[in-house]
């Protein structure tokens, strides 16, 4: 099993890898044929909708459903002292992040709703027409509390405390610190700063959260149909806080219509819908509707960052100093926890370049809101923001181009590994080289020649750069180590049938990135079949191996590196018994498109199907003590590094109208290096997709608030998400730096874009502005935002 | 109180009369009572596209429709317009192109583009990208950024306009 | 999201609309396209106990030009066969210009123009493309016809000078003179949203001011008349133009929205109207009827 696979060999044989193939299941996709969670239908089925807290903080009185259970046709309503002997709380926190403390919480909370939209009963009925016509009807005895809605005094003495069990509103602080950064800003030559907001955001799954639970009261069996992307997660959690055995629990993904991390996660109402589905053992579907999925999907993003960088006289950066503050809801999200977003911004700021010296210090607090967690690039897209901002800054102050600045500053290709100021281990990183490559892709000398004769005219473009590192493929050291039942290893099992055909059952789990079609491509090329006879299971913690599922973009990089090993061994099983059914040795064959092959001459020995009919049905032709393993099930996990890093840089070319404040985006550029690349066009989609969420925070997104801890955007009316007309084509490059951790040496791709979009956006506006000396560093960039910086309309 | 009103229209082709509930849309409907799951909701309000379909040859909003308001109309979904094949070639492009990636809003997005298609065919004339983003930016979709999509829809154009396309651009 | 129940009732001519509405006892609303009022069952705000279906009643269909020189839009005239007509292009052509301005193809495939008026956003631009023409709204009650000028129909947020049991029969537009030009200018943060704010600019031929009327700075289209007067006939010079910007702050009380506050929306108001000069200054003028 020592074959590595070097895809710029085009003649290699079965090469699959490196290759644009289309994704198997898209063609039913595009036929209307998938089939999401709410597609499916069980006999005896009821439905769930949920009453929700009108407040951000109240005390949750009598509830009388009296007049609710009225109706026909609904069964039960739930409150939280009904559900709470059937579930454990739980609490989302992790050892690892010192200090962390978070409050227990239950599928519907028993004395006090802590945000408006949290669910506090449960209607169960024949329909959800019916079901919400009753919610409705529910009338509950609330008293008000006072509630927390202001991150920048969540720790002030008079301020609330919402849990009063834990003391206080501090969920998390950390201060991230090496070298001498008073030393630094003391001597330096230019110091520049600035405070960056990213505004609380959403994902917007077009698909909403949905799950559908069943209990077997014959043989004592959950199975849920959800929507996750961490089926074996969920099993692990369901089994636990409902006092089940993890065998007695299955776990089955559908088609997800998107998922970006917010379907990763533990959301009360979907436990809720489990607990009842026991409780009354008939199937209980919930789907979240759209209101409900602004007020109850995990939001993320909201932070204030205070940034300072130090430069020396020859123009290198010598310091960074942050200070970041962040407004969670008032329950850390569990497992995965919220403090993990604060905790990668302490961890990646400055991440791509040379400096000696770094402070930067998260504040995690608590808030009245909608409960915050990992949603794509967690933390990424703030920290590049706040990088990116302060590089364009320290360019200005030096009186240099953004570019020079930037290749000054960068890492060197040839500095790796390395372990950075912030405590991040690299492998190696191709900051210059894909500099490089966007340079050429961009005509950048030519931008800034039609910039110059359009400002002339009154017309103001902007050029911006962000340059990024994108941690993947986490080791335990992301949460494992933390006491999170979260895997970070992952498995496969090849199996060849009969006619030759074979089967992968992998760990890793598909929401529409095409994880079936790279894992089909790795195994088809490491078997030696043709593709099309290769079929994915994904998604079934009962018929796959024990793994991860999907996020950090770690399907490629270690579901692919399973699906890769589990392969190779399959074939080499297969060759072994070749070789005693041809008197031939093993290692002068191959298993080519199916075919055993002599390896010197190529001639075809037998079909692969013949070697799988005798095995199966024919193994009285076979010498007694050969072994017959025509199934191989491989593990990866990574063992080097704690985690994987790629590294990209994006630009964009963007107008902005200064007298409406409106922005059009002109076009964008992104150069991406994730290691090997299974798939180009599945990995440039997830590019361009991730780029585009970037841009709806920068421009378009934003959950605002009331002091009074009230949601002021209910639908998508007022929740402005980036359509068609309103963004650029966006050309993707590559450089591939493989990682040696692995024979693929895969790194991952999903959430690259999303992490430098915002910051190339921002400072492409603020490169636009240059001329008024007006700069925006509060996301979303409205109109209002621009024109209060350019002075022409003060901000509410 | 008589909230359920008896309909007949023809879904795919199909003659259907059913008795319905009033305030049912016509994606619920088409879902609920027909077990037609192609056509999805995303918004329930009108604003994201998903649930397009077409009705009475024009595309619509499946959830800003009551089913009882159809009585005599012709409706078309994902699944007719897949088996008659009119939209095959768009299909294709789609696959080859990677433009459908969770594929929730696949189906919204190709009876949308369809209209669009068979609207420039009549003048053969071949939509710019803008044209495609402008008419396309009522269907949100949050997984591809929207440039396979353009580029999928563009290559169709371009193809039938050609007199290559494989579809047969007639419903 | 699903509504709450309620009775629905297809009315096959006028009368049935007014004896099925006075039965219900105000607990009725009308149905025609659909685009406005599903989604705000879906939300429930609205709760009524009767929809009467009124999309079928061909009294209120069909365009056509009167001797009168006005063009006559049935209510249940969908945008889109409004925006395609070959009449209205010729005699009205403001609103072919503002009809791919709302929406998205879907919404105007059955969109009317009487639920449009009906429903009266004040960011929605065919309100103030009747203002700004001084259509005629022929409202239809149980006691008969009336015409509603276009510049009293718009009485507040969401609010019409329609009577209770009166619905929109049809729109009449005077036919464009020769020497008219018009246009519709909208700053959206994204193709098809509502405006943050619109402006509908008409010039005529003779000495006369030209007629603006804003939408999205206010609970209803407002008639800029002190800018207009202050601009005064063609030409407009730059000083013209700049006294008709202050003007404006005598037009305008802009209340404050998800976009920004007032001061900005003032401030749009003024880019619009620099803007809406510069087009129709480019434009041809209408030719004869």
């Amino acid at each position: 099993m020592s074959q590595v696979i070097d895809p710029r060999s085009v003649d290699r044989p079965n090469s699959y890898i490196g290759r644009s193939v289309p994704r198997p299941n898209a063609r039913k996709l595009v036929e209307g044929r998938g089939q999401y969670v709410d597609d499916l239908i069980l006999p005896r089925m009821l439905h769930v909708a949920f009453a929700r807290s009108p407040h951000a903080h109240a005390t949750i009185g009598a509830i009388d459903a009296s007049t609710a259970l009225q109706l026909p046709g609904v069964l039960r309503v739930f409150t939280g002292a009904d559900l709470a002997p059937h579930c454990e709380p739980w609490v989302a926190v992790l050892a690892h992040l010192k200090g962390m403390k978070s409050a227990p919480q239950l599928p519907l909370p028993l004395t006090t709703a802590t945000w408006a939209g949290e669910a506090v009963a449960a209607v169960v009925a024949d329909s959800r027409a019916v079901a919400e016509d009753a919610v409705a009807r529910i009338s509950i005895a609330w008293q008000m509390l006072p509630p927390v809605a202001d991150m920048e005094t969540a720790l002030d003495k008079a301020t609330p405390v919402i849990h009063p069990a834990l003391g206080d509103n501090l969920v998390f602080e950390r201060t991230n610190e090496s070298g001498d950064v008073a030393q630094a800003f003391k001597t330096a030559h230019k110091v520049v700063d600035a405070t960056f907001h990213t505004g609380r955001h959403t994902g917007v799954t077009l698909e909403p959260r949905s799950i559908l639970a069943e209990y077997n009261k014959g043989d004592g069996t959950l199975t849920v149909h959800h929507a996750t992307q961490a089926p074996h997660m969920m099993q692990e959690v369901l089994a636990k806080h409902m006092r089940l055995p993890l065998s007695a629990v299955r776990v089955i993904c559908r088609d997800i219509g998107g998922s970006y991390g917010i379907k990763v996660h533990v959301y009360p109402d979907e436990v809720a819908v489990a607990v009842i589905a026991k409780m009354m053992g008939r199937p209980i579907k919930f789907v979240a509707d759209r209101l409900e999925s602004f007020a109850s999907d995990i939001h993320a993003r909201d932070h204030r960052i205070k940034g300072r960088m130090a430069i020396d006289a020859q123009g290198r950066i010598t310091a960074f100093d942050i200070d970041d503050l962040t407004g969670i809801g008032p329950y850390s999200v569990y497992p995965r926890t919220s403090a993990v977003e604060g905790n990668q911004v302490v961890n990646l700021i400055g991440g791509p370049y040379e400096f000696p010296s770094y402070r930067a210090k998260t504040t995690v607090v608590l808030q009245n809101k909608v409960p915050t967690c990992q949603y794509r690039a967690v933390g990424h897209p703030i920290a590049t923001a706040v990088t990116e901002g302060l590089v364009d800054l320290g360019a200005e102050a030096m009186g240099m181009d953004p570019v020079a600045f930037r290749l000054k500053n960068l890492m060197q290709d040839d500095s790796y590994p390395r372990t950075s100021p912030a405590g991040m281990r690299f492998e190696g990183l191709s900051h210059i080289k894909s500099f490089g490559v966007l340079m050429e892709m961009m005509d950048y000398q030519g931008l800034r020649a039609d910039q110059e004769r359009q400002r002339a005219h009154g017309v103001h473009r902007g050029i911006g750069f962000a340059s990024f590192i994108e941690l993947t493929n986490p080791s335990p050291f992301m949460y494992g180590i933390g006491g999170a039942r979260i895997s970070a290893q992952d498995g496969c099992t090849v199996r060849i049938d009969p006619d030759g055909s074979v089967v992968a059952a992998t760990g890793v789990t598909e929401q529409g990135q095409g994880t079936e079609a790279i894992i089909r491509q790795i195994v088809a090329e490491a078997v030696g079949v043709p593709i099309d006879v290769v079929r994915v299971i994904t998604g079934d913690t009962l018929t796959t191996p024990y793994g991860g599922g999907t996020w950090a973009c770690r399907g490629a990089g270690i579901g692919g590196e399973a699906a890769l090993q589990a392969g190779l061994a399959t074939k080499e099983a297969a060759l072994k018994i070749a070789g005693a059914m041809l008197q031939a040795a093993p290692n002068t064959l191959d298993l080519v498109l199916g075919n055993i092959i002599d390896k010197a001459t190529g001639a075809v020995r037998m079909s692969l199907g013949e070697l799988g009919r005798i095995v199966y049905f024919r193994g009285d032709t076979l010498p007694p003590d050969l072994p017959r393993e025509l199934m191989q099930t491989r593990h990866f996990i990574t063992k080097q590094f704690p985690f994987a890093f790629t590294n990209g840089v994006q630009a964009s070319h963007l107008e902005v109208d200064v007298d409406t404040g409106l922005v059009q985006l002109i076009k964008h550029w992104c150069v991406e290096d994730c290691g090997r690349i299974i798939n180009p066009l599945l990995v440039d989609e997830q590019v361009r997709g991730g780029v585009v969420q970037g841009i709806g925070g920068a421009l378009y997104e934003h959950c605002t608030y009331t002091s009074e801890g009230q949601l002021t955007v209910g639908s998508m009316a007022d929740y402005l998400v980036p359509m068609a007309a309103g963004m650029p084509d966006i050309e993707v490059g590559h450089v591939e730096t493989p990682t040696k951790e692995s024979l693929l040496g895969a790194k991952g791709a999903g959430e690259a874009g999303t992490a430098g979009a915002p910051a190339a956006i921002m400072n492409a506006i603020n490169d636009a502005l240059r001329p008024f000396g007006a700069k925006v560093f509060a996301q979303p960039f409205t109109p209002e935002r621009i024109l209060a910086a350019l002075g022409r309309a003060p901000k509410r | 109180m008589n909230t359920e009103v008896g309909i007949s229209l023809t879904i795919n082709g199909e003659r259907i009369s059913r008795r319905v509930e009033a305030r049912r849309h016509l994606i619920d409907f088409l879902r609920l009572d027909l077990g037609l799951m192609g056509s999805h909701t995303g918004c329930e309000h009108g604003v994201c596209g998903a649930c397009t379909v077409r009705v009475n040859g024009l595309i619509v909003r499946g959830c800003l429709v009551l089913a009882v308001s159809l009585d005599g109309a012709t409706v078309e979904t994902i699944e007719g317009m897949s088996d008659t094949g009119e939209i095959r070639d768009l299909q294709d492009a789609f696959v080859a192109r990677n433009a459908c990636q969770c594929g929730y809003c696949t189906p919204g997005m190709l009876v949308t583009a369809a209209e669009l298609l068979s609207d420039a065919a009549k003048t053969r004339a071949v939509p710019s990208r803008a044209a495609i983003r402008e008419h396309l930016s009522g269907n949100y979709c949050r997984c591809t950024g929207y440039h396979a999509i353009v580029d999928a829809v563009e290559t169709v154009a371009r193809a039938r306009a050609d007199g290559a396309g494989t579809g047969t651009g007639q419903p | 999201m699903k509504a709450r129940a309620f009775r629905y009732e297809r009315a096959h001519a006028l009368a049935d609309v007014f004896r099925l509405q006075s039965e219900a006892d105000g607990g009725a609303q009308f149905l025609a396209g659909g685009q406005s009022l599903l989604a705000s069952l879906a939300f429930r705000l609205s709760e009524p106990s009767l929809l009467i279906d009124i999309s079928r009643l061909a009294e209120l269909k069909g365009i056509s030009v009167l001797p009168t020189s006005d063009v006559r839009v049935g209510a249940l005239t969908t945008h889109r066969e409004l925006g395609a007509h070959p009449d209205v292009c010729r005699h009205v052509p403001l609103l072919t210009e503002a009809v791919p301005l709302i929406a998205h193809a879907a919404i105007r495939n059955l969109g009317t123009i009487g639920g449009s008026l009906a429903y009266a956003d004040a960011a929605a631009e065919l309100p103030a493309c009747c203002v700004a023409l001084e259509a005629r709204i022929i409202a239809v009650g149980p006691g008969g016809e009336r015409a509603i000028p276009a510049t009293s129909f718009f009485t507040g947020l969401f609010t019409t000078a329609l009577a209770e049991n009166e619905l929109i029969r049809a729109v009449e537009f005077p036919c464009a003179a020769p020497g008219d030009r018009s246009t519709i200018i909208e700053l959206t943060r994204r193709s098809g949203d509502y405006a943050m704010a619109g402006l509908v600019m008409r010039a005529t031929g003779g000495r006369q001011a030209s007629r603006l009327v804003y939408f999205g700075v206010g609970a209803t289209p407002v008639v800029a008349s002190e800018a207009a007067n202050a601009l005064g006939p063609t030409p407009w010079s730059a000083e013209k133009i700049a006294a008709a910007q202050t003007a404006l702050d005598r037009d305008l009380d802009p209340p404050a929205d998800q976009h920004g506050g007032p001061d900005m929306k003032r401030h749009l108001a003024r880019v619009l109207l620099a803007r809406a000069i510069k087009k129709l200054e480019a434009q041809p003028e209408a030719h004869a009827a």
